[in-house]
């Protein structure tokens, strides 16, 4: 029997939504029936829009899908100003302020706070520059990922941005692909480092070589959610770059049409994947879904990833100053845990107007790029004042943090994580050294199973817990080492269970400093950990309070924003009307 | 009226009559179970599984993790409020910090077939 979910769908979905929308937009929060609310929210996120927690009531994040991260001249500055005009709250973040941008691990923006009523306007804005929110979320093709320099990367063999652009264009907005039993989300990459992260997408196009013709080979059915995380696997079949959307059309119809629309939990392609092993499914796309000869798979490029490999050479982010293969430079910009100010969105349109092509990109690693800079121009860029908080030289625990939404705004979240992520990036960068030749080390930390900051490919994977101390529950978090992508990609072993948060900084300060007593001469701490067991791992992470204060060892979920003031749910001003005006239950 | 329930956002909160009423990341104390060895088990709710009525009981399975241990899976029902009144619809939680004990069977929200 379909889920309930499926019979909302059935009832209203896709494009059709929106006249909905517009029309509860233009009426005001309270004409959404109060009986009809879930089944609308739920529809609203195929038009990038996610009711936020409870105590947030009437507010949504808005979620603008910009396929592989690039953000064309113009289209920055409008982003920036309607986060600033738009995406203010009730209260504010004592780390960012009032009205951000959020940065996502999928080379989207996230804005939070947004009203009801304000949709239709904001709406114009965005689509007056081509920017959009159809798909960001629901039942459907997702943002596609792919290499952030794509069409610019001096180690790129295809240049996959028009693919991805032709992906984009065909497949959003199309009926046929519209209602998926679940999410679907598409990488591709042309580049030998790896940095399209194929090998966690539901589908993933690789850069690949046959009988002396580039394309891309195919894999189907990675993912990271809900403790159950797969990687991709061959598909063992090559298609050329004009061949690619008849093949990742064929593959979301067999989705479509073969995912579990009857549980949710188990709707994801990588469970049917599971259950039919890549043979099969290349059969079933081969005899029903496309109607010509699939090519075997092609020689790949994986023996040259980089990026996110732990290897400390080559490529493991797009942080710092680059050459592009037009002889620009491509200056990648650390965005601590993602999250930038609406103030600082708009002074950085400015620069790069001023100093690039006014093009930026966004990186799955929550950071920004600044496309297209003349080698003239970089040392003036490079000195201007906003740099100094998003370096392209950043020490290496600010570089390497990433931090999901968590329970600020999310209602799955365990645990509080973009401003603890901060606390921690800030409190590690002064107290702990790595060994000199490790620029990179990447800790994600995840509010709970569903993984959005892809925790279990960090070499510190942070994962949203609880545990009691002193007999009082508290705010905790997992810990697991060792994960990353790669020729030979692997998830994290979780070694450390229930870590009071407030004992993670030293946790890690302790586990680092093991690991420069121990580790053999140039052993990379990816091999380090993958060289040895649970155990010894589990002794050598010592959690231990030290000076790092946290403010958020409470039940951050039970507040209605947990850093109001007032913070307790009852006190809550949600929901509002239009104007941010409180509205009374009794009314 | 007929009590309406449903888990949503990947289980993240249960709503009752188009409420959200229960939501994940509570710690409840579970005796009488057999979700663990320890004698009470000291529950984080991940996320709901499965939720029905046994009127005037709502009801949930939910995915966690025992806090002392480190065991986690799905529990067996467990009462998580009650809807006295099917007229009025309004929903009474339990105190989750109260301990509670899971039970094998309850009535689905959406039978299965």
């Amino acid at each position: 029997m379909p889920s309930k979910v499926e019979g909302w769908k059935d009832e209203v979905y896709g494009n059709e939504i929106r006249e909905h929308l517009m029309e509860f937009a233009e009426k005001g929060w309270e004409s959404i029936p109060e009986d009809e609310q879930d089944a609308w929210f739920e529809r609203f996120k195929w038009w990038g829009l996610y009711h936020q927690r409870s105590g947030q009531e009437s507010y949504f994040m808005m979620r603008i899908g910009t396929p592989n991260g690039v953000i064309k001249p113009g289209q920055l500055e409008v982003i920036g100003e309607v986060a600033k005009e738009y995406a203010s709250g009730p209260a504010q973040n004592p780390e960012f302020g009032d009205a951000y941008c959020d940065w996502t691990t999928r080379q989207s923006i996230q804005l939070h706070w947004i009203k009801l009523e304000d949709i239709p306007e904001i709406f114009d804005k965005l689509e007056a520059v081509g920017l959009g929110t159809q798909q960001a979320c629901g039942d459907s093709w997702r943002n596609i990922v792919g290499c952030p320099v794509a069409g610019k990367d001096k180690h790129e063999h295809v240049d996959a941005w028009p693919v991805a652009e032709d992906l984009h264009e065909t497949f959003k907005g199309n009926d046929d692909y519209a209602n998926l039993p679940r999410k679907w989300k598409v990488a591709i990459a042309g580049c030998d480092e790896g940095c399209g992260q194929g090998d966690i997408n539901d589908l993933a196009f690789e850069p690949a070589e046959k009988n002396g013709e580039l394309g891309f080979n195919v894999r189907i059915g990675g993912g990271l959610s809900r403790k159950e995380p797969r990687l991709a696997r061959d598909l063992d079949v090559w298609v050329p770059p004009e061949q690619a959307a008849d093949v990742a059309g064929g593959m979301s119809a067999l989705f479509r049409d073969h995912g579990d629309r009857e549980d949710r939990f188990n709707a994801r392609i990588k469970f049917l994947m599971d259950e039919w092993g890549p043979e099969k499914m290349r059969s079933v796309l081969q005899e029903e879904y496309v109607d010509f000869e699939l090519e075997t798979a092609g020689e790949d490029m994986r023996d040259q990833y980089s990026y996110n490999t732990g290897s400390q050479d080559g490529h493991n982010d797009h942080v710092g100053i680059h050459e592009q293969k037009d002889g620009n430079y491509y200056v990648g910009l650390n965005v601590l845990v993602g999250r930038m100010g609406a103030d600082d969105v708009l002074e950085l349109a400015e620069l790069a107007d001023e100093y690039g092509s006014g093009e930026v990109r966004l990186t799955q690693r929550q950071n920004i790029i600044v496309t297209d800079v003349p080698e003239e121009n970089l040392d003036e860029f490079t000195s201007e004042p906003l740099l100094e908080n998003y370096s392209p030289d950043p020490s290496p625990f600010m570089r390497g943090s990433i931090a999901c939404t968590g329970t600020e705004y999310c209602s799955l979240s365990i645990v509080e994580t973009k401003n603890r992520q901060v606390r921690y990036a800030r409190w590690l960068k002064d107290n702990v050294e790595l060994p000199e030749d490790h620029k990179d080390f990447h800790i994600h930390l995840s509010g709970c199973t569903a993984s959005c900051a892809q925790p279990q490919i960090a070499d510190v994977s942070l994962r949203g817990m609880k545990t009691r101390k002193d007999g009082e529950p508290v705010e905790a978090l997992d810990i697991g080492l060792g994960g990353g992508l790669g020729d030979d990609p692997r998830f994290a072993d979780w070694v450390e269970m229930r870590v009071p948060a407030d004992e993670v900084p030293g946790a890690i300060k302790n586990l680092v400093n093991n690991f420069k007593d121990a580790r053999e001469d140039g052993e990379t701490f990816r091999d380090f950990v993958e060289d040895r067991d649970e155990e010894t791992l589990a002794e050598m992470v010592e959690p231990e309070e030290t000076d790092y204060d946290d403010p958020y060892m409470h039940n951050t979920k039970m507040t209605w924003y947990p850093y109001a003031e007032d913070d307790d749910m009852q006190s809550s001003p949600a929901p509002t009307n239009g104007a941010g005006e409180p509205l009374t239950s009794d009314d | 009226m007929t009590t309406d329930v449903h888990q949503l956002d990947d289980g993240a909160w249960i709503s009752v009559n188009d409420s959200r009423e229960v939501n994940v990341s509570d710690l409840w104390l579970l005796a009488r179970s057999d979700f663990c060895g320890c004698e009470t088990t000291d529950f984080l709710a991940e996320g709901f599984v499965k939720v029905g009525v046994d009127y005037p009981d709502i009801q949930a399975r939910i995915a966690g993790q025992c806090i002392s241990c480190g065991e986690s899976g799905v529990t067996d029902w467990l009462t998580v409020g009650r809807v006295v009144d099917p007229d009025s619809g309004e929903f009474h939680g339990v105190v989750h910090e109260s301990v509670h004990f899971p039970e094998k069977r309850t009535r689905l929200a959406s039978p299965e077939e």
